[in-house]
């Protein structure tokens, strides 16, 4: 018959709750500070999208993918104790964009913290993102973690203020990938400044876990999978026992540890990168790009994006990742390694190879 | 079809060594239909037969008897043909199924023509096969009402008839009865309601391009096209069984429940987590049926969703839907022309699957599907049908 069934896989351990996937690593809270009632968790979403086709009409896959992360996020039990927006709520940083975004992320029964995103940005350099959000940089305490949101998308003051004739060819400039005219993300100047302050009044004992939407490593630039300051924002953050850096704007998952820093980034609701224009049957509104890539069903506009739900235990930050009509995944620090490593696939011979042709 | 035939043949031998003149006289008529037969399944992939549970005539007419009466019941009047009535495509064309004392459940009877293809059983998939789909209804409270399998084997043992059946057929006597037999004797007889042979079929497999109207053919253009139908309900190169077996939320059901869901799915868990029968709960509460997929796994991934029905012989099972809300073909494809959600106005739920989006068809398209849909009926059901009206 259908009793029920007790394995792990399917509940979070004597709650009843509902579990995130198959993957919530319940052994993991078990890591924890000495006194566990320091642990805690977070949800984090990013890259929406939410992109306007004319007047009230939105492009409908971007809306769905916001939508169901609000939704499935609002059924935790527990309930994470903050949410994160990773940045890139809109495509063009406009007005109605923007409110878009803000009404289906105002469905959300938990606090949110948002983090600026370049698609968020340039069009009027986040002044109307201000009015709905607050500061573009600013850090939180939680629980004993210090907590630092960069604004890390800024670029060259030249680039911004004296190279386009209208700010709309300033923001369709920067959504470009591949795009010469585009310029490298940086933090920036006034951001150093501040983050120096902030972390002087931190204790070098104390847990910080800083939100950028673009990797505060250097990755790929064509792309701005890139920071031009990153090793300035590492010195700075190097001093700490313990850092995290998660971001946005790869849309896909990333992780890695340089030297005391781990790095995370955290899936698109929108669409994965890179991704294939195959088997669309209608108009399509993804960015062009070079690079496609096979995703194992593309039939259901969902596949391959996400939310996470993130873990901090013990100062560190692991992220489980829900993915629709995917096997969930599970980034964790491996204090062993002392890295952050793919739960199901950081051994070398479990890989499937790529694929090398078509 | 050369694999059918081989285990009717296989079944045939193994019956006989059990109950040589029965077998013999049941085993004839298959011999001589045999080509007929081969007509009677095109389109359709080979069926393949549980190795703990082959075929024999014996078996077969001891389930068709089984699937036939209504003594298995609280009331008396429930049997399995209640629900899948030969004479209504195997369904009962009504939105959820009546069971004893007029008890009514939450889901719509889908047929059992070629139900013995499907990689899982129920709306939900909670039963892998056929045998473990045969065991629940006959105990559910709002369908046949036995309160237990004891009530189901005494009924069995009071018919002497029955005792001689299973003893021929299982070799067993009155004190080893058990419902295993009882599952494997009707999922037997329902291995035999496969059919194939429709208009499509013969336009598809055979080549023959008259048995399509125009309309239809333009409506298999848009089913495998504009429509997004094929995705789900797919035709292979040599057989068509018009389904994934996967599960997905098309905003049938949970459209209205979509306001209670967070609590609604903290009760349901509670209550499984308590040892509740998933069968019993989404067959007498009817916003936990509309959890669908997610009853069975837990999975965020699966709220809503709900296996994806064969579409052979779709014009002889109005009404539609896992809950029998669209009463007519024309309803269904206007509901995923308007993107998972009927009426259109309302708002689309937030699990939808990511295939389900607005088609833009215009009417005279969703008429063209609608004409393909009725293209899927095998002949020998819709006669029968036509008949029963007589």
């Amino acid at each position: 018959m259908h009793a029920i069934n007790h394995s792990r896989r399917n509940f979070i351990k004597n709650t009843g709750a509902l579990a995130l996937g198959a993957t919530l690593p319940l052994s993991l809270v078990e890591l924890a500070f000495a006194d566990s009632s320091q642990n805690f968790s977070f949800a984090y979403i990013s890259d929406a999208h939410i992109q306007q086709i004319k007047g009230s009409r939105f492009v409908h896959n971007w809306d769905r993918g916001l939508i169901r992360a609000v939704a499935e996020t609002n059924l935790l039990t527990p309930k994470p104790d903050f949410v994160m927006f990773g940045g890139d709520l809109a495509q063009l940083g406009s007005k109605p964009e923007l409110d878009h975004g803000a009404e289906i992320m105002s469905a959300l029964s938990h606090k949110v913290h948002y983090v600026m995103g370049e698609h968020d940005y340039y069009l009027d350099l986040g002044e109307y993102w201000e009015k709905l959000f607050g500061p573009q940089f600013y850090s939180f305490e939680h629980k004993g973690v210090h907590f630092i949101v960069l604004n890390s998308i800024r670029t060259y003051d030249e680039w911004t203020f004296h190279r386009w004739p209208s700010n709309e060819q300033r923001m369709l400039e920067m959504a470009g990938l591949d795009n010469p005219n585009s310029s490298p993300f940086m933090v920036g100047e006034e951001q150093r400044k501040w983050l120096k302050a902030d972390l002087d009044k931190v204790a070098k004992s104390t847990p910080i876990v800083v939100f950028s939407h673009s990797p505060l490593q250097k990755i790929y630039k064509g792309w701005n999978f890139w920071t031009e300051d990153a090793e300035q924002i590492q010195a700075m953050l190097k001093p700490f026992n313990k850092v995290s850096v998660i971001y946005g704007h790869v849309h896909q998952i990333q992780y890695n540890q340089i030297g005391n820093i781990s790095f995370n980034s955290v899936m698109s609701t929108a669409w994965p990168w890179p991704y294939p224009t195959t088997y669309a049957q209608a108009e399509q509104y993804l960015p062009k790009l070079t690079v496609p890539m096979n995703r194992a069903d593309p039939f259901f506009e969902r596949d391959a994006t996400g939310w996470q739900l993130i873990n901090l235990a013990d100062g560190r930050a692991d992220l489980n990742y829900t993915l629709y009509n995917n096997t969930e995944r599970t980034v964790a620090f491996n204090p062993k390694t002392k890295r952050p490593e793919d739960k199901a696939y950081q051994a070398e011979n479990s890989r499937i190879p790529p694929q090398s042709h078509y | 079809m050369q694999y059918l035939w081989l285990i009717l043949l296989t079944g045939c031998l193994s019956a006989q060594a059990q109950g040589v003149d029965q077998a013999r006289q049941a085993a004839k008529p298959a011999v001589q239909t045999s080509s007929v037969e081969a007509d009677k399944l095109l389109g359709l992939p080979p069926l393949s037969i549980p190795a703990d549970n082959p075929q024999s005539p014996a078996k077969i007419a001891l389930g068709d008897k089984l699937f036939h009466d209504k003594r298995f019941s609280l009331d008396g009047t429930v049997s399995c043909s209640k629900c899948h009535d030969d004479n209504k495509g195997f369904t009962d064309n009504l939105p959820v199924s009546v069971g004893h004392h007029g008890l009514t459940g939450t889901r719509n009877a889908p047929t059992v023509i070629n139900a013995a293809f499907a990689k899982s059983q129920f709306w939900d998939g909670r039963e892998p096969d056929l045998e473990g789909q045969a065991k629940q209804p006959f105990f559910n409270p709002v369908e046949g009402g036995l309160a237990n399998h004891q009530a189901l084997l005494d009924i069995i043992r009071s018919d002497a008839a029955y005792l001689t059946a299973f003893k021929e057929v299982f070799a067993v006597s009155d004190k080893q009865l058990s419902i295993e037999q009882v599952a494997k004797a009707i999922a037997s007889y329902e291995r035999t309601l496969i059919s194939g042979d429709s208009a499509f079929d013969r336009y598809y497999f055979k080549g023959d391009s008259s048995a399509l109207t125009e309309q239809q053919q333009r409506g298999f253009k848009l089913f495998i096209g504009q429509g997004r139908c094929v995705s789900c309900h797919i035709i292979e190169q040599n057989n068509a069984l018009f389904t994934d077996s996967r599960f997905h939320n098309i905003g049938i059901g949970v459209t209205a429940i979509q306001q209670d869901l967070p609590p609604l799915i903290q009760a349901f868990l509670d209550a499984k987590h308590k040892g509740g029968d998933v069968d019993k709960i989404v067959l007498t509460d009817k916003k936990s049926a509309e959890l669908g997929r997610f009853a069975v796994t837990q999975a965020m991934n699966d709220i809503g969703a709900f296996k994806t029905p064969t579409l052979r012989n779709i014009e002889l099972t109005a009404p539609y839907m896992h809950d029998g809300s669209l009463k007519t073909l024309k309803e269904v494809v206007i509901h995923y022309n308007n993107g998972g959600v009927t009426p259109a106005s309302a708002k689309v739920n937030d699990f939808l699957s990511g295939g389900i989006r607005p088609l833009n068809l215009t009417d005279a398209q969703l008429d063209d599907l609608v004409a393909f849909l009725q293209a899927l009926t095998s002949p020998q059901y819709a006669k029968a049908i036509a008949t029963a009206a007589h």
